[in-house]
């Protein structure tokens, strides 16, 4: 952490930017809320380590509209965000220092919380174990079974968009999903074991909108279910179908853009597994167009936003080879 | 179980309609059974509404004497307002209320002299408080009533008949109308109403009820500081955001207050407690 | 004081549903929220948090007001069913029960909100005590006693027993017919259930939260409050989604809109968010066009709108649910703090 704030500091000081997007400490050991630091103000409470988890990429669509240049830190997974809200023209790439930060992957404090420990005051990582201070006593847990699912989805990856980036010291020993593996379980489960799948985890929807408004992919300035002439409410369930409806047009929606940055199942505050829905668009995608992986230039054509003569064509009902 | 009155509507069926201006017409409404849906004090409001097509807070222009009909005069500006200037006479509505505060017409306003400032399709709101007082049952209870009204236009002048035949007519009512630029046809004031307040230099032994425009609002009030006024003289009614016209939705609020219930009527000095968020 | 063994607790809520529908937190998907009881449902009695508060039980997300035929110029009104579903809920922490409290302030005052009244006299609130208090807990701060909640009926846990005591008639009434699976405890028992209640209020003294000092949060510091420069700050990172109004027990703002199903007009109501764009939008513009004026709005409500219009009762009772689950850890702990430093 000392050198990235050495490297803010050197970035303020030589003029390349007046504010740095980044994250700061809360109340709690583990909280981290994401931030603008600026030159004049310093950098009181800035932080970067395990918790850090959230995605600064959207705030850019706001901070690169402001005088002058901003400078970020992004995580490996980060970067490509940065690289389709590029592409989109959603944000200005003269205005934004790229600083890449190291990544051992994040913590998620829900999942301590899942295995019954309660009341914590710190944690502390100690190798590959998590020592966990609790009003109740020290707990422990292997850090493992404490990763974020979007860091146990992510496959290593690498800065692909940066101005400078601060090499990171060990990397984590942390033991990847097969991040496809999860949604051939869901393939392989009959129509009405799927649907009562998605029902089950949907029906628990709040109608929130975190998911929406965190995701940097979605970057509408008026969402088509916040049009009052819509017919649809996106606050409530006018009928069971909505809330499906509201997370399908979603998925549709960034289906081809979405990165797999895993916000979505991350803000939601009933843990419905929304980046699956995601996560099927990518794996049809792959299997039909080749594999691609948006945000990994920022100048490439989409699966879905380009034709070739060698294109696959569906049919609308898609059987993929299965009758 | 008695289910909420406050949020079910009335019925109500609109029995004339009458194109005040191009974009501003008057309903008579009345209860599907003939009479009144119910009785309301000047300044208060109701929320009118087509199923399917919205519900909007509007202002009773008609002064609670008038005994055999209610009426609302509607700007078109959106969704509902289009549909309600849409209807034929016969047509039904939802109605509810009255709802808010009214204007201190027992009280505050008692054996005052009144000055009516209003712009535009906020003559409304004032009407009913104007039709009030010059009703024979309380004419004596005020002193004189001078009345500045201003529109765009002519055309725009809303109640036009009843402020050139009826109004000046009274005695001790004085009518003073202004639009905002020359046209042909008119020979009275032309200049917004800020500046003809300031020009007709009124003394500060009146009470002051305005209502219009915000930036109207703002720089009349202004007008009336530099004549001396105080703002415990001056009242106004305010229009936010609103639901369910009974201080529970949580949305038409100034601060503390609800505008749908704890206005929509405030004086001067109490906004000036309260949060500029309006 | 009554009393049931735990392992055997499913006869208790048998036969309280063999009298009433019991709502109670059980696991759905993997997370705790209020449900109808059944012998199968897998119960979270430990968890201290559902995901939604109670709240939902007497003021639901979205409910029927009222049902319109449109047919020419006419118009009917079809009047909504009436709200007669007898129920219990079982397991409402202190904080969630003061929430309901003050929710009533809201409901119950002139004009009574008869949806929510009809609901709350339906209903029989059964509290649990807490004995294993959260990081994130701070409802001391708001005179709560985590350990004495306010139902009809509250229960503690102590080791595998549940104790049982009646608070009000309602609950007296009903504990009457339930009698059947409940024994007696003794005095020994009761001084446990005691002793628990001082060791938690131990714990309770010691949490992270405990201190916070919301003095100069009322009527009289109104535009100071409002006016304070660090709601640009604190808003910074707001994300604009309802996740913090939605989780919370005392968040009573809703909407209304008409939906055509069809067969008529349902015109129902919803929960919204302050938080949101479109709250305050008019045809004519919006009071409220930022984030930081949506943000201030929400805890300027809580913290200071609320109790200037309620003999200082504040509209949050520390149950933690928005400390635990913004998606940008923000909250009314970090606002009471910034705004509190100012003042002094």
């Amino acid at each position: 952490m000392q050198e990235i704030i050495e490297k803010i500091n050197e970035l303020f000081e030589n003029g390349t930017v007046n504010r740095v997007l980044a994250w700061k400490t809360g109340e709690f050991d583990y909280e981290r809320t994401p931030a603008v630091f600026t030159k004049e103000d310093g950098l009181d409470g800035f932080s970067y380590d395990s918790f850090c988890a959230a995605n600064l990429a959207k705030y850019l669509i706001l901070e690169t509209k402001k005088e002058g240049k901003i400078a970020i830190l992004a995580k490996p997974c980060d970067t490509y965000n940065l690289n389709l809200l590029i592409k989109e023209h959603r944000i200005d790439r003269e205005k934004v220092f790229i600083l890449g930060v190291p990544c051992r992957c994040k913590i998620d404090v829900e999942k301590i919380r899942a295995k019954g420990i309660k009341g914590i005051k710190s944690i502390k990582e100690e190798g590959d174990t998590l020592i966990i201070d609790t009003i109740y006593g020290e707990k422990t847990c292997p850090r493992q079974e404490a990763i974020q699912d979007k860091c146990l989805a992510c496959q290593g990856r690498t800065h692909v968009v940066f101005d400078e980036k601060i090499e990171g010291g060990e990397p984590a020993n942390v033991e990847k999903i097969d991040r496809m593996a999860e949604v051939e379980k869901l393939e392989a489960m009959t129509p009405q074991e799927r649907f009562d799948f998605w029902r089950s985890e949907l029906s628990k929807c709040i109608r929130c909108n975190a998911c929406r408004n965190v995701c940097p992919a979605c970057t509408c300035t008026t969402c088509v279910f916040d049009n009052p002439a819509s017919g649809v409410s996106s606050k409530a369930n006018t009928d069971t179908f909505e809330e499906n409806m509201f997370h399908i047009i979603r998925a549709f929606h960034v289906a081809g853009r979405c990165t797999d940055c895993g916000e979505c199942s991350r803000v939601c505050p009933q843990h419905i597994p929304l980046h699956l829905l995601n996560r099927k668009f990518i794996k049809e995608i792959n299997e039909l167009y080749g594999t691609y992986q948006s945000g990994e230039d920022a100048q490439s054509k989409g699966p879905l936003t380009n034709f070739t003569q060698e294109d696959a064509e569906p049919s609308i009902v898609y059987t993929k080879g299965r009758v | 179980m008695n289910r909420n009155e406050a949020l079910i509507p009335k019925l109500g069926v609109v029995t004339k309609i009458i194109q005040e201006t191009p974009d501003v017409k008057t309903f008579h409404i009345n209860a599907p059974e003939g009479g009144k849906l119910f009785e309301h004090m000047p300044g208060q409001c109701a929320m009118i509404s087509v199923p399917g097509v919205g519900e909007g807070m509007f202002s009773i222009p008609s002064s609670p004497t008038k005994k055999e009909y209610m009426e609302f005069s509607i700007k078109q500006c959106g969704c509902l307002t289009d549909f309600l200037h849409s209807m034929e006479e016969g047509q039904m509505v939802t109605v509810r209320g009255p709802l808010g505060n009214h204007f201190p017409v027992e009280t505050e306003l008692k054996g005052k002299n009144l000055l009516v400032i209003a712009g535009g399709i906020g003559i409304a709101p004032v009407r009913s408080v104007i039709n009030y007082c010059l009703d024979e049952a309380n004419r004596a209870n005020y002193g004189t009533i001078d009345i500045v009204y201003g529109a765009r236009s002519k055309d725009d002048l809303v109640y036009f008949e009843e402020m050139q035949e009826v109004w000046p007519k009274c005695p001790g009512v004085k009518v003073h109308l202004t639009i905002d630029r020359p046209q042909e046809g008119w020979d009275g004031h032309v200049g917004f109403v800020p500046n003809y307040v300031k020009e007709l230099n009124f003394s500060t032994d009146k009470t002051v009820i305005m209502c219009g425009p915000p930036v109207m609002i703002k720089f009349t009030l202004a007008g009336l500081m530099e004549l001396g006024f105080q703002k415990t003289q001056v009242f106004t009614t305010m229009e936010l955001r609103m639901k369910c016209g009974i201080g529970k939705c949580g949305r038409c609020n100034i601060g503390n207050k609800y505008v749908c219930k704890d206005g929509p009527v405030f004086r001067f000095d109490e906004l000036d407690q309260l949060p500029n968020e309006y | 004081m009554l009393k049931c063994s735990i392992s055997e607790i499913n006869n208790l809520f048998s036969a309280i549903s063999g009298l009433r529908t019991l709502y109670l937190p059980v696991e759905k998907a993997g997370q705790a929220l209020y449900g109808a009881w059944t012998p199968q449902a897998r119960l979270c009695l430990d968890k201290l948090n559902t995901v939604k508060s109670p709240k939902d039980l007497f003021f639901p997300q979205s409910e029927d007001l009222v049902r319109f035929q449109r047919e020419g110029k006419k118009i009917s009104i079809e009047m909504p069913d009436a709200i007669d579903e007898k129920f219990v809920l079982f397991g409402v922490r202190a904080c969630d029960a003061k929430g309901l409290q003050i929710l009533d302030t809201v409901f119950l005052s002139d004009p009574v909100d008869t949806y929510y009244a009809a609901r709350r006299e339906n209903g029989i609130v059964i509290c649990a005590a807490c004995s294993e208090p959260e990081e994130t807990c701070f409802c001391n701060v708001f005179g709560i006693d985590a350990t004495e909640p306010a139902g009809d009926i509250v229960t503690w846990t102590v080791g595998d027993t549940l104790y049982w005591e009646a608070k009000t008639e309602k609950g007296a009434e009903f504990t009457e017919k339930v009698k059947g699976v409940l024994e007696e405890a003794s005095a020994e028992e009761e001084a446990s259930v005691a002793a628990q209640n001082e060791s938690v209020k131990e714990i309770i003294k010691q949490l992270p939260f405990a201190d916070l000092n919301l003095e100069g949060f009322d009527g009289d510091h109104l535009l100071e409050k409002f006016n304070s420069p660090k709601w640009a700050e604190l808003s910074k990172a707001c994300l604009g989604c309802g996740t913090c109004t939605f989780v919370c027990p005392t968040c009573q703002c809703y909407d209304i809109r008409d939906y055509d199903t069809g067969h008529g007009i349902q015109r129902f109501r919803c929960w919204d968010s302050c938080m949101y764009s479109d709250f305050t939008k008019m045809a004519g513009g919006n009071p409220r066009k930022t984030q930081l004026e949506r943000f201030r709005q929400r805890f300027m409500h809580k913290l200071v709108y609320f109790p200037s219009n309620n003999d200082g009762e504040y509209s949050c009772v520390g149950c933690g649910r928005c400390v635990a689950k913004c998606p940008i850890s923000m909250n009314i702990v970090k606002v009471a703090r910034a705004l509190g430093e100012e003042s002094k």
